[in-house]
């Protein structure tokens, strides 16, 4: 397909964190003037792959050459160094420094040991000539730019540092069209002058109009290479969802209406620009998952339903009444009864250092403590029991939680609300970086709360466990409900079409932004 | 044209902290008793000046997004030592000013080593060493005492040409010397980006450990020189642990003043000046009014508790309560 | 992190030893050192009667540090602990010249005082999100105006009430110091809230990570505030306490606390930065901490010595436990 010598090769590159293997023997040729894109699903690897490549994580395994010869980043500076730049998704801007200032941070032009501002400022205005962003003040304050201009930013700070090799990881996700647009000039005038990009991008669209070679990522391999243009839509994401392993899950009962009013109901839930108009009803004994691609509002409408965010507007109806949900305390009491299984299980689940006794009464004093004075019986015949229930393999409960397994670390962060004895349980992504047979025991669980007349709301990455486990599903798209799924209508094809807000009959359609 | 407002934009904290100033010190002019006089500006400066010294070494360690509890008493520790040193010819003198300054510079790295290398919380660090330090002042001055090169500390404490207060010119100086080329210095743009956000600054390479430990070593050098300036003005040495004390949590009232941001990242020395000048003039004011002088520790109190109070109104702009806990 | 490693039965010398904390016995190994070394110097050291005096001179610091231990626990620190405690004492004495009335309330009046200022703390720190480091030293800063103030900066003329003093000085068990008694009993009720009542295991969950604290339902900021209310009224009883020793107050009794109870509880093995700590471990800080100094004083090392022993010995001890995840 390319016969000239690649400028960047990696090979059998892998990557494990814990016992989750998150690259797995990846190979990658980057070749100059050429656009590669980069497709896959969350946690294909496809971000593991550029942490590699810019030094911010070592690889377990396998090399990798530049220019012929063997690399190894300490750290992203070192990579930059070598060429190798790339615009993460989360900013690497500093707020308070001024636009020039950032974009020469790692190498400002110097006069005497100072600062030469004019020089910087020069080189400054030029990167985001060449970035499409002429019209930014060099001296303005980054904190005071919208997000899609420090995003244009983030792309000057790039350029300026004469890199061999550009990664764009979603760098237009943040991006207003008529940007988008720009970018996409500069990118093919940067590959007209000899550049190497690797762009990184859910959107099908973009990559049919820019890249010259595509390598579709699954389960921390390359599962394929070829030229742009040479396969449809419908058999690039037929590629990237592959035919694996798939779970067993438990059976889905048929939910028979009962009349009552539904446990949770959202109507029209705004928060600023996050979540737009979300309405939805979620009935005892129904889960219903959350879809989508990571970030379009899953995580603020489990936040915004716990009462962590403030100025949201609509209403959440418990019950049929109308409840006002101002904080956690108040979304686990009596009588809304509502738990949240956080995002991330180590800065937000658990309290780590403490043992498995504490963190599982944290969220459940009530049940064992009169007058806040703990009742230390009944806690200890209320934690063995939920230990045995949920088979949390500990040898004692006075063990520090970080000593579990981090299937079991999960086990206890669910069994901690689970204490709490919730009508209604939001899960953000509970089986994130956890062993296959913790996740077949946490679909059981969340299948017998069901049956037990818990309403259940899984917001998950992992697209089988959506069809396995869901009795419908909302795909979200930013900020809003895209589409609902129900019943057999749940499949990986409807699922990750309307994530990518693709129409399901006509791949190659989409809209912009 | 837009080019002022950038820099508006930039320098908005010390316009601020200049603008409180220059309106206190309107009201502190028009109202004192014996009127506006070069004598009335000079008694008032070489009291602010201290503290300005004081505030512009709290400023570039808050600046990194520390903290340093030790400013205190190393100018407390550099006063004792001073009036021992700094006295005789003019050899001698030059000397003893090197070795005072250097005692400061000793300090700051001593903190600064401590926080980087031995990753402890700058606060209980420099709160531990500001006792080591008072220890030391205590060893050299057990009671007050002690003397300096007295033409050297008049010449200090003076006028020049009659009317401009000569600590206010040494005060400019120490601003064009230390802060100007430190701000504009590469490691002084690291400073500002650990302050601002120490992971961005990371991954974009900049030197964060060498920023944070010159920080430390320059509020050292900086104390120091208030220290010296506080020997010129008594002409002895004290190790007064109160007053000490006081410093110390004055420069952080002259920090929020001066319009730098306690979570680091913005914010001028030049703002911490003026920040002390206005933090002065504010508890003169008191007596301008004719108030008890015994209602001042109380009245710079609630200015403190008003001060570090204003910037919680960025709590109403956080929308995801999530963001409390950073 | 293996599951193997996990359900491996624990045998049971491990769990004791794991029960104990390495910080509280190396400070419980500390105290038997230094008691060696005391008696080296003096015979008396070892004598019931030395002991017994210094645990009543450490029952004063005990119970002020039973307060900061609570904030440390939090991830948090009380800087105003020094005009708390004089506060406390000052207005226990004020109390106490108001008749039979006054004599009564003087107690509850300082702890009240106390509580009121901590409150302050705590609305401050939970509420408006100020860093706890800051607005303590703007309330230190105002109780400090409050009391100067009031007293006109001499020391105050009001005597201890004689319920102050049997308090500080007496024996209602004979043989055992009423003020080593009101540490026991504020130690035991200490050790009680933090370990049975769910005030106490919220302090430790916020302290190790408030957002995860405040995701579980937690009203974290309640539990802060209330927290440094607790501290604040502790200190104000430490100087009840201490007025009643001294059967008056005086102006700057409390600058002799801040250091040594944060000491105290840092050494006692409690985690600077919050969540980790035994209330063992502080009785073990503040023995250790009020050994120091009895031996240092009997070595005849001056108060210059002491600082420097002080600041160096927590330093050392923070390097050795006290490290900040890298």
């Amino acid at each position: 397909m390319i016969a000239a010598e690649p400028l960047f090769r990696a090979e059998g590159l892998s990557k494990r964190y814990g016992g989750v293997v998150a690259l797995d023997r990846a190979d990658l040729e980057v070749h100059p003037g050429r656009i590669h894109a980069i497709l896959g699903e969350n946690g294909a690897g496809k971000s593991t792959l550029i942490k590699l490549m810019v030094g911010v994580v070592a690889p377990d395994e396998g090399r990798m050459t530049l220019g012929g010869r063997e690399v190894a980043f300490a750290s992203p500076s070192a990579a930059n160094d070598a060429g190798i730049v790339c615009i993460f998704q989360e900013l690497s801007l500093i707020p308070d420094l001024s636009v020039a200032d950032n974009i020469m941070i790692s190498h400002p032009p110097t006069r005497l040991g100072m600062i030469d501002r004019r020089a910087q400022r020069r080189i400054a205005e030029e990167a985001l000539h060449r970035a499409g962003a002429g019209d930014i003040h060099p001296r303005a304050l980054v904190r005071d730019l919208p997000l899609s201009r420090r995003q244009m930013v983030e792309i000057a700070k790039a350029l300026a540092r004469q890199p061999k090799i550009l990664i764009l990881d979603e760098a237009t996700s943040a991006l207003t069209a008529s940007d988008v647009t720009k970018v996409f000039e500069v990118l093919k005038r940067l590959r007209s002058e000899g550049l190497a990009l690797l762009y990184i991008s859910h959107r099908m669209h973009e990559i049919a109009e820019l890249a010259d070679d595509c390598s579709v990522f699954r389960n921390g391999r390359r599962i394929s290479t070829f030229a742009a243009g040479t396969r449809t839509d419908a058999e690039v994401i037929e590629l990237m969802i592959g035919r694996e392993y798939k779970h067993v899950f438990p059976d889905k009962p048929a939910r028979k209406p009962d009349g009552r009013p539904p446990a949770l109901q959202c109507k029209k839930l705004r928060w600023g620009d996050r979540l737009k108009d979300i309405s939805f009803s979620l009935h005892a004994g129904e889960i219903i998952g959350l879809g989508g691609l990571d970030g379009q509002g899953q995580r603020e409408l489990l936040l915004a339903l716990f009462g962590v965010l403030r100025d949201t507007s609509g209403d959440i109806l418990i019950d049929g009444d109308k409840a006002a949900i101002d904080s956690p305390v108040a979304a686990k009491s009596e009588r809304i009864g509502l738990a949240l299984i956080p995002e991330d299980r180590k800065t937000e689940g658990l309290m780590l250092p403490m043992s498995v006794r504490d963190n599982l009464s944290a969220a459940a004093f009530d049940r064992f403590a009169r007058f806040g004075i703990i009742d230390r019986q009944r806690q200890s015949a209320l934690i063995d029991e939920m230990i045995r229930l949920i088979e949390i393999k500990t040898a004692s409960p006075d063990l520090p939680v970080s000593a579990l397994s981090g299937g079991n670390q999960q086990k206890v962060v669910i069994a901690k609300w689970l204490m709490n004895k919730p009508r209604i349980i939001l899960l953000n992504d509970p089986t994130r970086g956890i062993d296959v047979g913790t996740k077949q025991e946490i679909y059981r669980l969340l299948r017998r709360l069901a049956d037990e007349g818990a309403a259940v709301l899984l917001y998950s990455t992992d697209y089988d466990e959506l069809i396995g486990c869901c009795d419908r599903v909302l795909v979200m798209y930013d900020g809003a409900v895209r589409r609902e799924l129900a019943g057999a209508e749940i499949t990986e094809r409807a699922l990750v079409s309307s994530a990518l807000n693709v129409d399901d009959g006509e791949l190659a359609e989409a809209s912009l932004t | 044209m837009t080019e002022w407002r950038y820099w508006l934009a930039e320098q908005r904290g010390t316009l601020l902290a200049i603008g409180i100033f220059v309106a206190m010190f309107l009201i502190y002019a028009t109202n004192h008793p014996a009127g506006f006089s070069a004598n009335m500006v000079q008694t008032a400066s070489n009291k602010a000046t201290l503290l300005a010294f004081v505030a512009m070494a709290q400023a570039i360690v808050v600046i990194t997004a520390g903290i340093d509890l030790s400013v205190g008493m190393i100018l407390t520790l550099t006063n004792c030592l001073a009036s021992w040193i700094v006295v005789g010819t003019a050899t001698e003198t030059a000397l003893g000013v090197v070795g005072v300054l250097g005692t400061g510079i000793l300090c700051g790295m001593i903190n600064g080593a401590i926080v980087i290398f031995g990753r402890l919380q700058p606060i209980v660090t420099t709160i531990a060493t500001g006792a080591m330090y008072y220890g030391v002042a205590l060893m050299l001055r057990p009671n007050p005492g002690g003397a300096v090169n007295e033409t050297l500390a008049d010449a200090l404490t003076g006028r020049l040409f009659g009317v401009l207060p000569t600590s206010l010119v040494a005060l400019a100086a120490t601003a064009v010397l230390i802060w100007v080329p430190y701000s504009c210095s590469v490691i002084g743009r690291a400073a500002f980006a650990t302050g601002s956000s120490e992971v961005a600054a990371y991954m974009s390479g900049a030197p964060i450990r060498a920023a944070k430990f010159m920080a430390y070593t320059l509020a050292g050098l900086l104390s120091a020189i208030g220290g010296l300036f506080l020997t010129f003005f008594s002409y002895t040495g004290e190790a007064a642990y109160a007053s000490g004390n006081a410093y110390t949590l004055f420069s952080i009232a002259a920090v929020v003043l001066g319009g730098v941001s306690l979570m680091g990242g913005r914010g001028s020395a030049i703002g911490a000046i003026f920040g002390a000048l206005a933090f002065r003039t504010i508890g003169d004011l008191l007596f301008v009014f004719d108030f008890d002088p015994l209602w001042q520790p109380l009245f710079q109190g609630i200015v403190l508790m008003l001060a570090v109070s204003i910037g919680a109104f960025g709590l109403l702009r956080v929308r995801n309560r999530l963001e409390w806990f950073g | 992190m293996s599951d193997a490693t996990a359900t491996r039965p624990a045998s049971r010398g491990a769990g004791m030893l794991r029960r104990i904390d390495p910080a509280v016995a190396a400070s419980f190994g500390c105290i038997v050192l230094l008691l060696l070394v005391g008696s080296l110097y003096s015979r008396s050291f070892l004598s019931p009667d030395y002991l017994l005096q210094q645990l009543k001179v450490a029952s004063f610091l005990g119970v002020i540090a039973t307060g900061m231990m609570l904030v440390i626990l939090l991830g948090q620190i009380d800087l105003s602990v020094p005009w708390v405690v004089t506060s406390g004492a000052m207005m226990a004495c004020a109390a106490a010249a108001h008749g039979t009335t006054g004599a009564i309330l003087a107690i509850p009046c300082g702890i009240l005082c106390g509580a009121a200022i901590g409150l302050l703390n705590g609305i401050g720190v939970a509420y408006l999100r100020i860093p706890s480091m800051i607005i303590t030293l703007a309330t230190n800063a105002v109780a400090q105006g409050l009391m100067v103030a009031y007293t006109g900066g001499f020391a105050p003329q009001d005597s201890a009430s004689k319920a102050m003093r049997y308090l500080a000085t007496g024996n209602a068990v004979p043989g055992l110091p009423n003020a080593v008694l009101a540490w026991a009993i504020i130690g035991g009720a200490a050790i009680w809230l933090l370990s049975r009542t769910t005030f106490g295991r919220a302090i430790y969950a916020i302290g190790n990570r408030e957002r995860a604290a405040y995701l579980s339902g937690i009203d974290t900021r309640r539990i802060t505030m209330l927290a440094f209310a607790l501290s604040g009224a502790l200190s104000a009883f430490g100087g009840v306490l201490l007025a009643g020793y001294a059967s008056k107050a005086a102006q700057s009794m409390g600058d002799a606390y801040l250091l040594p109870s944060i000491a105290a509880v840092v050494l006692g093995g409690t985690h600077i930065l919050g969540g980790r700590g035994s209330y063992l471990g502080t009785i073990a800080g503040v023995i250790l901490i009020t050994l120091l100094q009895s031996i240092l004083s009997v070595m005849q090392i001056s108060e210059a010595g002491r600082q420097l022993i002080y600041g160096a010995v927590i330093i050392l001890m923070l390097l050795i436990y006290g490290r900040q995840k890298a």
